[in-house]
């Protein structure tokens, strides 16, 4: 398992809000794949699933907020059935 | 302040005139993609015809105008993902949209802000107008009275959306808003001038500061994609 976590954005930017999942728990995704869209006051960024495999955990909804460091999401590697 | 940059690099201009705001967002995601691609970066340069745009953090309740108005004076509204929350845009308005890969520089988004900043606030030195930054809010500022906003975009450390630029903007326009969700008065170059501004003049002014802060050279101009 491969936890997604909310990178580093710069200093004294300690959280960021979700605003939307481009992904739902069981899809299959590709490291490049921008899995989540998260906001600070004046930004939008993009967080990318970095692993290849399939989304088995999503832990914050949308409007939530999250530390840096925490994980946003888990992805089994293993579990590539139907991949492409 | 400090350049962002360590070396100088070649990047394109791309100056759109006055266009719809749809139409340079797509352009922005594909020289987004581009960049990604190891495109050198875009400044993206023009104007919008007036809309009201609602970043990921707007509430409906700062539009202070009815959907009806919006209707009758055929003003759209476009939801965007960029930071910040409900803005305007207005001939008169200079945009500036800096596709940038920002792993060359710094991943701070604060960092990234304050360059903005300090374009802003070189520009405005061009034509003898004292901005400055107020503690804890985003964006350059007249005495207490904003004339530059900013929000944007970040894609896999690319950044997109960008600066806004009151330089002859009709500011009787803002009434329509609760500018970035603030209390706050919207000022122009022109206004603090009393005079017109030449957005040729700021247009040229502009990318200087913005080439010197980021450590760019136009390498060429680029006609619309």
């Amino acid at each position: 398992m491969k936890q997604v976590v909310l990178p580093e954005l710069g200093e004294g930017i300690e959280t960021a809000t979700i605003a939307a999942w481009n992904v739902k728990k069981g899809d299959l995704v590709k490291k490049e794949d921008d899995i989540v869209e998260l906001v600070t006051d004046k930004a939008s960024f993009s967080v990318s699933a970095g692993f290849d495999g399939r989304v088995i955990e999503l832990q914050f909804q949308e409007g939530e907020e999250v530390a840096i460091g925490e994980t946003l999401a888990v992805i089994d590697e293993e579990n590539k059935k139907g991949f492409l | 302040m400090e350049q962002a940059f360590k070396n100088i690099s070649a990047c394109q201009l791309m100056d759109c005139g006055c266009m719809d705001y749809k139409q340079t967002y797509a352009i922005q995601k594909k020289c987004v993609e581009e960049t990604l691609q190891g495109a050198d970066p875009t400044i993206m340069i023009c104007e919008h015809p007036l809309v009201l745009t609602m970043g990921r953090l707007s509430k409906e309740e700062n539009i202070l105008c009815s959907q009806d108005t919006l209707q009758k004076r055929n003003i759209e509204v476009i939801r965007v993902d960029r930071g910040g929350q409900v803005t305007l845009h207005a001939p008169g308005q200079m945009m500036v949209y800096p596709i940038l890969d920002l792993r060359k520089y710094k991943k701070d988004l604060k960092y990234y802000f304050r360059i903005l900043e300090q374009v802003g606030i070189d520009l405005l030195n061009c034509f003898d107008i004292l901005g400055s930054r107020l503690s804890g809010k985003t964006g350059v500022f007249v005495g207490d009275k904003k004339l530059i906003s900013i929000g944007i975009g970040i894609r896999k450390w690319i950044s997109f959306h960008g600066m806004a630029i009151n330089v002859n903007t009709d500011l009787e326009l803002f009434s329509m808003i609760k500018p970035c969700g603030l209390d706050v008065s919207m000022t122009s170059m022109s206004q603090i001038k009393q005079r017109q501004i030449h957005m040729s003049e700021v247009k040229t002014r502009l990318i200087d500061c913005f080439c010197r802060r980021f450590g760019l050279v136009i390498q060429q101009e680029v006609g619309v994609k």
